[in-house]
């Protein structure tokens, strides 16, 4: 993987960023700052922009404005080699998995460090082992992603991730669609990979006990606006209605359903 | 009265945008086989599904072709004491037009579309996406490979169909008109030139190359969804026909001007 340069302390930071699909607005003005090692999790009803975000951040789409830098670096005008570059230190997890569906879980889970690495055969044989053991896909390796269930697919997604050690890693729900265990499973390895690593994480999800467990800061969005950014214990106790109504799932409030 | 000019102007302007995105691909592409990033497990890969399983209908497609020219040839030819032209014309309708034409037209259908569909669904289920975030990119991992594949692939097969056309169509001036093996093939080695196979070898090399990018583009930026995967593979299948025809015409206008 050769030498990486030092992440700087504020590992995401997103300015004004608005994102408009023709006439639609999908983020209005967002604006929130990652620092290194923070796991910032993102919530709000489906729709809002969470992905939409996400994706930005990924490079995946062109801001209609606003600024967003990854390690003090300027997506949108990033040439095509640099954006690959930064992207080797950059873990997507796909909501659906992404799986690629021509090659087995363990060419799945080897990819970037096939592509990436020099490493000799045995040592990524290994570390694909090691990956899909810890989000309990042991002996998996020979599989297809069509053969698998949703949930196993995901895991598998998650274990492609993290395979190479990425410094930031973006999360579109996680452990929706998992079972309690393996979510709390997943949960841990993101905070492991905080700890471990020092990775910042951005993840999204619906879960909100996951959220408390694992979130430094929480940022809640509502139709392309910000409407709570702060701690999960801010959040429990907060009194803004936006809020209020999300945490205790109301439906009256100032969120339309 | 507005909205017809509308809907003019948006035609054109995504015609324009196709192959404006075609052109780009195609040069982005060729960067990768500048720099010789091409892998090679890929493309062999690539060359046996969209090659050598194609061989069959192609050869198939090209044989009765090449038996209904020498069908229609031979009556004519027999009725006006030319037989013996039958082979050289029947040769010269292989090279220089039907093998090449008729076997990027069926490589258009069977691995044209076959390309826009798998890329396609890899598009719509977010694989594209998650190939950018491994820090590898789609046209080199996906475009590069298939191109290659056609460029070489395509010329074979059109060897094999100018072939197969022929020995169809000496059977059938045989059968139907009596014309000897021996005197057919003669008549085919008089009448053509190594240039009238070597040019319909390099048309051929050209529809590969125009198949296999319009292919890949139309999957690269397929819709939404299951819709998305099947508009975007007859889009596929559409423009290539139209764009080998058109190519056909002004290639061989250039190539074979009647002296």
């Amino acid at each position: 993987m050769g030498e990486r340069e030092p992440l700087q302390e504020d590992a995401i930071i997103i300015e004004h960023l608005k994102i408009a699909f023709g006439p639609k607005e999908i983020l209005k003005d967002i604006t929130f700052t990652v620092k290194r090692g923070e796991v910032l999790v993102l919530m709000g009803l489906s729709g809002t922009g969470k992905s939409t975000t996400l994706r930005a951040i990924a490079g995946l789409l062109k801001p209609t404005s606003g600024r967003v830098l990854v390690n003090g670096q300027s997506i949108p005008d990033l040439a095509p080699a640099e954006l690959e570059t930064l992207r080797r230190r950059i873990g997507f997890c796909f909501q659906h998995g992404a799986l690629f569906d021509s090659l087995t879980v363990g060419e799945n889970v080897a990819f970037g460090l096939r592509e990436h690495t020099k490493l000799p055969e045995e040592e990524i044989q290994r570390i694909v082992a090691e990956k899909l053991s810890i989000v309990d896909l042991e002996g998996m390796e020979h599989m297809y992603p069509s053969q698998l269930s949703g949930g196993m697919q995901k895991r598998a997604s998650f274990a492609r991730t993290i395979a190479t050690d990425p410094d930031i890693v973006l999360y579109d729900e996680p452990t929706t669609g998992l079972d309690p265990i393996i979510s709390r499973v997943i949960n841990e390895l993101i905070l492991d990979l905080q700890r471990r690593l020092k990775a910042t994480s951005l993840v999204i999800t619906h879960d909100l006990k996951g959220a408390y467990l694992i979130a430094d800061k929480i940022l809640m969005l509502h139709q392309g606006l910000p409407v709570f950014l702060g701690t999960p214990q801010e959040f429990q106790t907060t009194t803004d209605p936006h809020v209020v109504q999300f945490r205790e799932g109301e439906m009256e409030g100032p969120i339309r359903v | 009265m507005i909205a017809f000019f509308e809907a003019i102007g948006r035609y054109v302007i995504s015609i324009l945008e196709t192959i404006g995105g075609c052109v780009r691909l195609f040069i982005e592409t060729l960067g990768f086989l500048v720099r010789g990033q091409w892998r090679p497990s890929l493309t062999i890969m690539q060359m046996s599904f969209l090659g050598v399983n194609s061989l069959m209908i192609v050869l198939m497609t090209t044989t009765f072709a090449g038996m209904v020219i020498a069908l229609q040839l031979a009556h004519v030819a027999v009725q006006y004491g030319v037989g013996k032209m039958v082979g050289g014309s029947a040769a010269l309708a292989m090279t220089r037009e039907l093998g090449p034409m008729l076997t990027a037209i069926v490589v258009a259908g069977r691995a044209g579309s076959a390309i826009t569909a798998e890329i396609g669904s890899m598009k719509v289920t977010e694989q594209i996406d998650a190939l950018k975030m491994l820090a590898v990119s789609p046209t080199g991992y996906l475009v590069v490979p298939r191109l290659l594949a056609m460029l070489v692939m395509v010329p074979m097969l059109t060897l094999f169909s100018d072939i197969s056309g022929l020995i169809g169509g000496s059977m059938v001036a045989f059968e139907n008109a009596g014309i000897p093996y021996l005197v057919f093939w003669d008549s085919v080695r008089q009448w053509t030139l190594m240039s009238d196979l070597t040019l319909g070898l390099f048309k051929s090399m050209i529809f590969g190359i125009q198949v296999g990018i319009i292919s890949c583009y139309q999957g690269l930026h397929a819709g939404r969804g299951a819709a998305g995967v099947g508009q975007a593979t007859t889009s596929s299948v559409v423009i290539s026909m139209v764009v080998i025809f058109i190519t056909n015409f002004i290639l061989s206008s250039i190539m074979f001007q009647v002296n």
